[in-house]
């Protein structure tokens, strides 16, 4: 009989720092010690913390340890599992409170947050229906094949005001309405888990934690639709999600929730895995539509919609996968359960993946009409190494910077559109002082030029410009009209552009001129950057007065452009130098100036 | 699996496995002394018992764990039963034929086996 539990994270997070490692060593070290009886080891999806990872959660204590590296877990079973010893050192410090541990619920990370998308990752097994089950999966299938009529499955989900959640923010109910009003025949129930924005893993997560509330959440989808087939397209460079959800789909198969006859009912669905190449313009639905049939992933224009002409010309839903998560919960708990969270027009949950200058790394999922300085400054516990917030920026390369006057703002789609981004996905990067607002625009328009699918020309050659002014805007050979040109062609893309990726691409660029026109403005009149990142627009110096001549930053300037005698001043020839900030990271003495 | 029947079947037959990994919502804790001197004087087959035996009754709502060292070492093996008032009764000396009783008796229907407390064996 098994007495204790151990949950090791095995999302991608934790995964790189070893988790697989620390989970076969807890079953070596659990035979070695004969508790392999009384204590079972489970590989979980995300816990949110993947700062702290690799994360392993130990029940029934509920003991949050954090770090474990794979030589710490002969410490945790000698002590913890066999002597009921805490390991005090590995404990995540925010739990342990003198001789006790407080739950994990009651720490800072986790208080205001409320899990209904990822309510399973970090609880249950991914790769194990049974434990989905244990947790009332498929209930809710089974509630809507038993109880209720297409139309109510249907208005269930209109009336709980879930949006889309992969950055449209459509209503989800009216988009299954529209495809359920088309005549009877071949329809379609995809899922959109081409997560392409920097900084975004939720859908990842998601797949990765709790795959099967997708599979479940699509045949709930096909039942109200009269769909009897499913996609999932997700991208080939998430390899563990791809895996669990092949495990996910077998497993459900051979119960019979997925498949002919669905419990008994005479319905029939089945979900097939289409795997995306990685190209960013493939998250849009009409490309990833092309991209399942096997074309090349380029937009199609609209109308007609995919509810009406989607896959293979048949009447299409395109779900994204965060939306999925949240079906089973609105159908097993009711529609005003859902409605009664979030903000007037935005109702339920968002997760919100925490990346950039920040201290806890991870994956949040609040309420909607939290504020952003509650998710930035007390879940994400602000800035580390004392510097101060400058922007988040939302909705990735489709999004724009929001600055430290706004961070009261309530999160919904239409608060953060109000002041110029948008929700999108839930990618959420934090910049600090260091950051330069011009250099981050630049940044997420190369990855739009690089993702442009060239189909359209205000697309594949307007976003190509921008980039090339602000390049001469950081490179310090812009003038003030350049600026102008570059607000301006932001507008006509915006409004002449095919499809989401080219009228979003702009947003980067219009939210910083909008917050922080003064910094384009310092690099285009004073040649300056302010945040001392654009390379061709500062240079380092020595303090003649702080150098104590210790050689260290002629040691390791890789182009040798640093001269001096041992205990005397040091010089940087400028020439030479190829700024790569080298010296100033090494040098104890805070000797080396940027500017 | 072709009724909602069995799929409920299956869930409340997996819900008891999983009932471990829940945070503090027990109505009472089992605690066995597993130091060296636990150990020693035989806290594993104890420890064993206790699982085995709230499995068998299937009683969702108390957990099982261990702890160190308590300081009453020769009267080892010691198992505390908190219960959810943090209320603690402490039994000694136990072996794992004792724990089936001290399950009913106490765990189940709340009445404390007197004989085999500290206060009936400290004389």
């Amino acid at each position: 009989m098994v007495r204790s539990h151990v949950l090791v994270c095995g999302g991608t997070g934790c995964h790189s720092s070893k988790s697989d490692e620390v989970f076969n060593h807890f079953e070596e070290e659990l035979k070695n010690t004969g508790l392999a009886d009384e204590v079972k080891v489970i590989q979980t999806g995300c816990f949110g913390l993947c700062a702290l990872g690799p994360v392993v959660v130990v029940y029934p204590e509920g003991a949050f340890y954090s770090k474990v590296t794979p030589d710490d877990v002969k410490e945790i079973v000698q002590e913890h599992l066999l002597k009921g010893r805490l390991v005090t050192r590995l404990l995540y410090t925010e739990t342990v409170k003198e001789d006790t541990i407080t739950s994990l619920d009651d720490t800072d990370f986790y208080r205001k947050q409320k899990r209904v998308a990822l309510r399973n990752c970090g609880v249950i097994d991914p790769e194990n229906i049974k434990e989905y089950i244990a947790y009332d999966g498929y209930m809710a299938l089974a509630k809507c094949l038993t109880e209720m009529t297409p139309e109510e499955v249907i208005k269930a989900v209109t009336d709980s005001g879930l949006r889309g959640r992969g950055g449209g923010g459509f209503p989800t109910g009216r988009k299954w309405g529209f495809a359920a009003a088309q005549p009877a025949g071949d329809k379609y129930v995809c899922c959109n888990a081409d997560e392409g924005d920097p900084g975004a893993f939720m859908d990842r997560s998601v797949l990765e934690g709790d795959p099967h509330s997708v599979l479940e959440a699509m045949a709930i989808a096909g039942y109200a639709i009269g769909a009897n087939r499913g996609y999932i397209y997700v991208r080939a460079e998430y390899p563990i999600a791809v895996k669990r959800l092949r495990i996910a789909i077998a497993q459900s198969r051979e119960l019979g929730l997925l498949g002919k006859d669905i419990l008994g009912s005479g319905f029939d669905f089945d979900v097939e895995i289409r795997l995306g190449a990685g190209a960013f313009v493939c998250g849009e639905e009409t490309a990833l539509l092309n991209s399942i049939e096997g074309g090349r992933g380029d937009p199609r224009p609209r109308p007609p919609f995919p509810a009406v002409k989607g896959l293979y010309g048949k009447p299409s839903i395109i779900n994204n996968v965060e939306s999925l998560a949240n079906i089973p919960q609105i159908i097993l708990n009711g529609a005003d359960w859902f409605s009664s969270m979030g903000t007037e027009k935005s109702k339920g949950t968002k997760v919100f993946a925490l990346g950039g200058k920040i201290k806890h790394t991870g994956l949040v999922e609040v309420p909607m009409g939290t504020t952003l300085r509650e998710i930035i400054e007390e879940i994400g516990g602000g800035i580390p190494n004392g510097k101060k917030f400058k922007a988040v920026q939302t909705g990735g390369p489709s999004g724009g910077c929001i600055p430290a006057e706004h961070l009261d703002v309530p999160v919904d789609y239409d608060n953060l559109t109000a002041i110029g981004s948008i929700m999108g996905s839930g990618g959420m990067i934090v910049m600090d002082e260091d950051n330069c607002m011009v250099d981050i625009a630049k940044f997420f328009l190369e990855f739009t030029v690089d993702e442009s699918c060239g189909k359209c020309t205000p697309c594949r050659i307007g976003i190509r410009r921008m980039l090339e002014l602000l390049e001469k805007i950081t490179s310090g050979q812009a003038e003030l009209e350049d600026i102008d040109k570059l607000e301006n062609l932001c507008y006509f893309i915006k409004e002449n552009a095919l499809c989401g990726l080219g009228q979003t691409a702009p947003n980067p660029v219009l939210s910083t001129l909008r917050y922080f026109r003064d910094e384009y403005e310092a690099h285009v009149v004073e040649k300056r950057c302010p945040a001392g990142v654009c390379k061709k627009l500062i240079t380092y110096h020595i303090d003649p007065d702080k150098c104590k001549g210790c050689t260290l930053c002629a040691r390791n300037c890789p182009v040798s452009a640093i001269s001096g005698e041992p205990k005397k001043l040091h010089v940087i020839d400028t020439s030479k130098c190829i700024k790569c900030g080298v010296c100033y990271d090494s040098c104890r003495f805070k000797a080396i100036e940027k500017k | 699996m072709k009724t909602l029947a069995e799929l409920q079947a299956m869930r409340d037959d997996m819900k008891s496995q999983v009932g471990v990994r829940r945070d503090s919502d027990y109505r009472m804790r089992i605690v066995v002394g597993m130091a060296t001197c636990g150990i020693a004087a035989g806290a594993r087959p104890v420890l064993a018992a206790c699982t085995e035996e709230v499995a068998k009754r299937n009683l969702h709502d108390v957990i099982v764990s261990q702890t160190g060292c308590i300081g009453i070492c020769q009267f080892e093996p010691v198992v505390e039963i908190f219960d959810a008032d943090g209320k603690k009764t402490t039994y000694v000396h136990v072996t794992p034929e004792k724990i089936p009783k001290i399950i009913a008796q106490h765990v189940v229907n709340g009445s404390p086996v007197v004989e085999y407390t500290i206060g009936a064996n400290a004389e």
